[in-house]
């Protein structure tokens, strides 16, 4: 019975600590002098493989859930009469939640764990120990430019994320279900505010981009270093990213919908 | 080389790809509406119940909307509302006789403001039309369905 009780007790120590080493690790990464005109090849090098490469499955999904929402959205409506509504139903539900969330989401998935097994493998391999033993600072030269280019990177795919999505509804709803292009796009204008909608929107991308960049790097960065230990590293980074995701997305929404 | 400058030329179109978002989102789904602020005037007008009225709902004359609400507070003294709006310069109303009314968009809309136009008047050449700081003196209250209802069921009852 005590053993158990002390069990549960080394675990959560384990959790605090670990959380404590994430927090500690973060402001190693980025309470720095940022010396961008000699990381900007890095960064470049890191938004191509995080952004650019991430655009098409961002474009596709954005596509499809776009064209989901306003056939969803445009049967319940038309059951009110209110067809018209479809334009400001999906540009709020989409540029406020469905934007942000399913794009950290799949960035999580696609970017995040990309990410840890890189700087597992790059750990396993010794090279960070190497990097250190030369007087390069790896956190420096591998984790921040990944970092900024992760932050860089989420709101902008969230941006495409979002216009695709509309668009894709404005195609089903307008162009297969007949609505006014005309009251679509009105109705749309007259409900999306720039400064509660939209921008809040971005903000929220910007959290995501960085917790999710945050974890992904943290993960690699303290992974044990065998097969297992950077697979196991990969998988929590997938899990812990899209749950904090969505817990942070209730937080972000209960803040900005209480007006901060 | 050639794969360097491949991936230059996509991060750059990619950062592009993300600003043509932003533009997309600032102009065809927001409209502009709050970011470049319409040039108005300030006017304002008493009710004594504006019902569901909001701050940013639309004002009207004639159905079109010239103008939006800026600003809602309680009078003290008098215990009514003192609506401001904003209306658009180009839009000029008569000063005289216009009134402005709380209506509701169809049975179950959000609540805006209506102004009925007066007339111009001969006599009135020193202040033809509303300009800032106005105070629109005639009024009608928001209706309210509940105390309508309210109404015809105490006329019922006697």
């Amino acid at each position: 019975m005590l053993e158990l009780i002390s069990r549960l007790g080394q675990r959560g120590l384990d959790g605090a600590q670990s959380i404590g080493s994430s927090g500690l690790f973060l402001l190693r990464v980025l309470a720095r002098r940022p010396d961008l005109p000699r990381l900007w090849p890095a960064i470049r090098a890191q938004l191509y493989f995080i952004g650019v490469l991430s655009c098409l499955i961002i474009v596709v999904s954005g596509l499809f859930i776009g064209m989901v929402v306003g056939l969803q959205g445009y049967n319940t409506l038309e059951k009110f009469g209110a067809g018209s509504q479809l334009g400001q139903l999906l540009a709020l539900s989409i540029a406020r939640e469905l934007g942000p969330v399913i794009s950290a989401l799949l960035f999580a998935g696609r970017a995040g764990s990309a990410l840890t097994a890189e700087i597992g493998l790059m750990k396993a391999t010794e090279q960070l120990a190497s990097m250190d033993m030369m007087g390069i600072d790896p956190l420096g030269r591998i984790i921040y430019p990944r970092f900024l280019a992760g932050l860089i990177a989420l709101p902008v795919l969230s941006l495409i994320f979002t216009v695709v999505a509309i668009y894709g509804g404005y195609f089903i709803g307008v162009q297969w279900l007949g609505v006014d292009s005309g009251s679509f796009w009105s109705n749309m204008q007259a409900a999306v505010n720039f400064r509660l909608d939209v921008a809040s929107g971005i903000i929220k991308s910007v959290v995501f981009a960085f917790v999710a960049i945050w974890i992904a790097m943290f993960q690699g960065f303290t992974c044990i270093p065998t097969a297992q230990g950077i697979s196991q590293a990969t998988t929590r980074t997938v899990v812990y990213s899209s749950l904090a995701v969505l817990g942070f997305d209730f937080l972000l929404t209960a803040m900005m919908i209480g007006g901060w | 080389m050639n794969k360097q400058r491949y991936v230059d030329i996509s991060v750059g179109l990619f950062m592009l790809l993300g600003l043509l978002a932003l533009l997309v989102m600032v102009m065809k789904v927001s409209g502009m509406a709050d970011l470049i602020s319409i040039k108005g005037y300030q006017v304002s007008a008493d009710f004594t119940d504006i019902g569901g009225l909001k701050v940013r709902a639309p004002v009207t004359v004639a159905g079109v909307k010239i103008g939006e609400v800026t600003r809602i507070e309680l009078q003290p003294g008098a215990l009514n509302a003192k609506v401001t709006m904003k209306l658009r310069n180009d839009k000029r109303i008569p000063y005289e006789d216009s009134s402005a009314r709380i209506l509701t968009e169809g049975l179950l809309g959000s609540n805006y403001i209506s102004i009925v136009p007066g007339f111009e008047d001969e006599e009135s050449k020193d202040h033809p039309y509303l300009r800032s700081g106005d105070v629109i003196a005639k009024t009608q209250e928001a209706i309210i369905l509940e105390n309508l209802i309210g109404q015809l069921l105490f006329n019922i009852k006697k």
